[in-house]
């Protein structure tokens, strides 16, 4: 029964969603203010009757209900209850439901706290937002209805993928989701301002916070999968340029470069038509991350295959949400009012050139990824694009881009000073280069990996270096007061300090586990060492542990540094029952700086030795430091109290149209 | 989401057996090094996306083993790459060769670049021009707008 | 990235029609690869054959213990001859199997089989099993002749003509509808 209760719900918010899209859109255009009304209900009301649905399906996950298909695939009684939980969004159907609860969300946040936006605008946004609503509860209803029921009921569940049945993991999809359809509000927004015909300052102001909370999910989200694979996998790898991360990270970059021209459009009135068209992308590569890699087509996982009506909605589907609001934008955008001018040296310069490699990057991943699918289809043969292409030609694209990092903050709007900026980031400039004398020192220059790894860490100190000393000089920090100042610093200036300086711990991170990362692979009997990166490890011998749902043999490895013993690692092979899968359990000790990895792998015919693998990564803690940073600094920025008390009228912050109109 | 779709895909292969094994390996280190980075470059033939030398399928196994056969045999890196597109045609490597069918993929980003780099130049170029012949009066609104812009990061007009 | 300067007489309207165009260029790719899988025009598992039209490279097995007629890239020469890449542990060959039977019974094309990653009493008791429909058969344990092949999955066929050239491969399981529509008026064409 109450299975039922969470469809309906879903076929309620259905109608519910219909009304939205269409009655204040009609509002809008005609100037009244009842009809324009009915957008805040909708949106309120369609959040509870999809959170209705969406906790019908954690229900039936939670008590085990195998009379639903999607429980009955994805769940198993022996799962531990986070699993149950987190196996709503792990399978197809819960997923998307999951996805429309969190479109309902953002559309219901912007109901109950847009009081002052234009009342126009916010219909119009609103309407957008319910017809993104349609499309996809109309998608979950007709193809992949996660109510389905199976008679008779099974005993039991199939169960998860014991891989997949990881904490990290289980949170991994839902900030995922935050952050992709978290640009389904600049989406709207933008759509919103075509109709109108009007983007401005303010405009910009009222988007920028929906990004940012868009943006520091996704950073987060794509953080934490990383993070996932390189201490599950066993081997320490955590970024493999596949589709699937691919999707992820596209609109993280289009989404990075939003965030930015953003700024220079309620800073300046300049930009508008192309942040309204990064708008649209982003949230159109989100939509294409999300679905059309899971459709089959790009990768040859047959998500889809077995209903072809769901391939063809979905396209469908995207075909009117990116088709149409580019037409839209082909219509309109031409019309926008430009805004504020600025010299080439300045900051908005400075942003234009940081949008323009951005999206370049952006360009390169899409290119890499969409390329073989192209090229089958075009040619009827198969080629790959894999790891050594991105990182080829993306990572030099990244270069400038970091170097303009450094000291594009420091230059002023309108009109900077190059020569002054550049002054300024002497000390920095100096650090990097003695921090590359300093790994080629230590670390030597012998393979192209040593000199590689000593530019990153110059690039990353160059990049730290700079921020830091922003900040430092912005809030004067070796004169009195600077307490103060600090504290009167808004909050999306120290945002921004956080985020740029994580981004210098992840270049570290990275270069470090590329260029110094050892391993040692062998077969280790009781009593026998290995060394590496400094540790002398110990194999003491395996014995049978029991787990909750599972079965493993577990090994002791004593670790010693300079004939002290530092820690005992336990690495594991596990035997998972249901479904039966053998997993091996990486065993990771963390120290600041590096990390160290035992693997277990099997026994060696009948005698009591096993394959042991040890990899030993050196600063690769700092990109997970650079990554929680970054998702930090857009949180600090999101409560700057701008934000907070919301955008001010928009004839007081349209200051751009006090800019002399003779010098256009 | 990631590798959901790849785990998926290899739900019912073991994964304990990790990529390289100990009894495959080379003795000595330079020319073992040499097979590791060849292998990552060959795409396994019944994988999702992996490399040979990372994944646990049996015929990457085996074509480890070939790879390091070849070097033994004093087979350079490309004749190995080059032997193995031969028999599995260019999906195999994961660097797409230099061809005419892969020149927008290798030269997609520069022209991307190139493109947008003259676009925003063309831009700054007509900006530059218009804000330079600035009157007193325009300047005095500039400075004025500075002050009292809402700017929180960029004071720096004075 | 187009802001129309205002010093510009008319604004210009293509550059806003780039990213349609482009969007909707790559739907129609997609749309297109969609349909053809859904036909099954395109199987995206498939990899294309490379060595069509090329000489069958180098080879040289043993043959199964007790079972004699080893095989290797000589015994190919003279005639026209499908060689079938299988394994015991093959769940997809033992659906093959019996149109293989039906084919040898024809006696129009000798079948050699390549025992691919197997061991040789496993090969032995499923040919015992499910019945020998091979010439000769080699064993392949480590892969070479596979890889040299190109094999990605058993089954796989080759059709060979009498210069010991690569005429056709069927990826995957041979069906009846293959073997008269496809593999049979080619053996008869090559056999001219």
């Amino acid at each position: 029964m109450i299975i039922e209760l969470g469809h309906f719900s879903l076929v309620l918010a259905l109608v519910v969603a219909l009304v939205q899209s269409i009655v204040p859109m009609v509002g809008a255009a005609r100037g009244s203010a009842a009809l324009m009304g009915v957008a805040k209900p909708a949106a309120l009301l369609q959040l509870v009757l999809v959170l209705t649905a969406f906790f019908t399906l954690m229900y039936a996950f939670v008590t085990s209900d195998f009379s639903v298909v999607a429980v009955y695939q994805n769940s198993h009684t022996t799962k531990p209850l986070i699993y149950k939980i987190s196996g709503v969004w792990g399978n197809h159907e819960g997923s998307l439901v999951m996805w429309v609860s969190i479109l309902a969300i953002y559309g219901a946040s912007v109901a109950a706290f847009g009081g002052n936006l234009p009342p126009t605008l916010k219909a119009r946004a609103l309407a957008v937002q319910g017809m993104i609503s349609v499309g996809f509860i109309a998608f979950i209803l007709f193809t992949s209805n996660p109510f389905l029921r199976i008679f008779p009921v099974p005993e039991n569940g199939m169960g998860l993928n014991p891989q997949l049945q990881d904490p990290g993991l289980a949170i991994h999809p839902p900030m995922l989701y935050l952050g992709y359809v978290g640009f389904s509000m600049a989406f709207s927004f933008a759509v919103a301002a075509l109709i109108e015909g009007r983007v401005d300052a303010a405009w910009a102001r009222w988007v920028r916070p929906w990004t940012l909370a868009a943006w520091l999910f996704l950073t987060f989200g794509i953080g934490l999968g990383s993070w996932w694979a390189y201490y599950t996998l066993g081997w320490g790898g955590y970024w493999f340029w596949d589709p699937v991360e691919n999707a992820s990270f596209i609109p993280w970059l289009t989404g990075t470069a939003l965030l930015h021209s953003a700024i220079v459009v309620e800073k300046r009135e300049a930009l508008k038509s192309w942040t309204i068209l990064l708008a649209i992308i982003t949230f159109s590569l989100s939509m294409l991350g999300t679905f059309i890699v899971r459709s089959g087509v790009i990768t040859s996982v047959h998500a889809f295959a077995a209903d072809p009506t769901r391939g063809v909605f979905i396209l469908t589907l995207l075909a009117i949400a990116i088709g149409g609001s580019l037409t839209l934008y082909a219509i309109r955008a031409p019309r926008l009012q430009v805004g504020g001018l600025f010299a080439p040296i300045s900051r908005e310069g400075g942003l234009l050139i940081n949008n323009l490699l951005l999206a370049t990057g952006a360009a390169t991943v899409l290119l890499g990824t969409l390329y073989p699918l192209v090229f089958e289809v075009l040619t009827d043969n198969k080629i790959s694009v894999g790891a050594p292409y991105f990182n080829g030609v993306f990572i030099p694209l990244m270069v400038p881009l970091v170097l303009l990092l450094g000291f594009g903050p420091r230059l002023a709007w309108k009109r900077g000073d190059l020569a002054g900026a550049l002054a300024r980031v002497k000390v920095a400039a100096g650090g990097a280069v003695a921090m590359v004398a300093l790994s080629l020192l230590i670390n030597g220059a012998a393979s192209v990996a040593d000199v590689g790894g000593a530019i990153g860490l110059g690039t990353a100190m160059w990049l730290g270096l700079a921020t830091l000393s922003e900040w430092a000089d912005r809030v004067k920090l070796t004169k009195s007061g600077a307490f103060a100042r600090i504290g009167n610093l808004p909050r999306a200036a120290h945002g921004m300090t956080l985020a740029h300086f994580g981004m210098a711990l992840l270049i570290a991170g990275v270069s470090g586990s590329c260029a110094w990362k050892q391993e040692r692979i062998q077969t280790m009997s009781a009593g026998q060492s290995v060394e590496i990166g400094g540790f002398t490890i110990t194999f003491e011998g395996v014995k049978m542990v029991q787990g909750p749902n599972y079965e493993a043999g577990q090994a002791t490895m004593l670790v010693a540094k300079n004939g002290k013993t530092v820690t005992t690692m336990h690495p594991e092979l596990r035997m998972y029952s249901d479904p039966p899968q053998q997993l091996s359990y990486t065993n990771v000790h963390t120290t600041f700086g590096a990390d160290l990895h035992a693997v277990l792998g099997e026994a060696q015919g009948a005698t009591e030795s096993f394959t042991t693998r040890f990899y030993y990564e050196p600063m690769t803690p700092f990109l997970w430091y650079g990554v929680l940073l970054m998702a930090l600094g857009g949180l600090v920025s999101l409560t700057d109290r701008r934000h907070r008390v919301g955008a001010p009228q928009r004839a007081a912050i349209s200051t751009g149209a006090a800019l002399p109109a003779a010098a256009e | 989401m990631k590798r959901l779709a790849l785990l998926a895909a290899t739900l019912f292969l073991s994964t304990a057996a990790l990529a390289v094994e100990p009894q495959e390996m080379l003795k000595d280190p330079a020319l073992e090094a040499r097979a590791r980075d060849v292998s990552k470059g060959i795409r396994c033939v019944q994988c999702q996306n992996e490399t040979i030398d990372e994944s646990h399928a049996e015929i990457a196994r085996d074509m480890r083993i070939l790879v390091r056969e070849r070097i033994t045999a004093g087979d350079s890196n490309q004749q190995i790459l080059d032997y193995m597109v031969s028999r599995y045609g260019d999906y195999v490597l994961l660097k797409p060769r230099f061809m005419a069918s892969t020149l927008i993929l290798w030269f997609g980003p520069l022209l991307v670049f190139v493109i947008g780099g003259f676009v925003v130049a063309s831009r700054l170029q007509l900006r530059g021009q218009a804000v330079a012949p600035l009157t007193p009066e325009e300047e005095q609104a500039l400075a004025s707008l500075a002050e009292a812009s809402l700017s929180d990061s960029g004071d720096k007009a004075s | 990235m187009a802001e129309t300067p205002a010093t510009a007489p008319a604004p210009k309207r293509w550059p806003y029609v780039i990213p349609l165009v482009a969007i909707l260029a790559l739907g129609g790719v997609f749309v297109k690869r969609l349909l053809d899988i859904e036909t099954g025009a395109v199987d995206p598992k498939l990899l294309p054959t490379v060595l069509i039209s090329t000489p069958i490279p180098d080879f040289d097995l043993q043959a199964l213990p007790g079972r004699g007629q080893a095989l290797s890239r000589n015994d190919l020469n003279g005639e026209v001859s499908l060689i079938n890449v299988w394994g015991s542990w093959c769940v997809a060959c033992a659906y093959e199997h019996p149109v293989l039977m039906e084919i040898a019974a024809t006696g129009e094309v000798p079948i050699h089989g390549i025992a691919w990653r197997d061991e040789p009493a496993k090969s032995l008791g499923w040919l015992a099993k499910n019945g020998d429909p091979y010439t000769r058969v080699g064993q392949d344990p480590a892969s070479k002749a596979a890889i040299a092949l190109g094999v990605v999955a058993a089954p796989e066929t080759f059709l060979v003509d009498k210069q010991g050239v690569i005429r056709y491969k069927q990826n995957g399981v041979i069906t009846r509808a293959d073997w008269e529509h496809k593999i049979r008026p080619l053996i008869a064409q090559l056999k001219k």
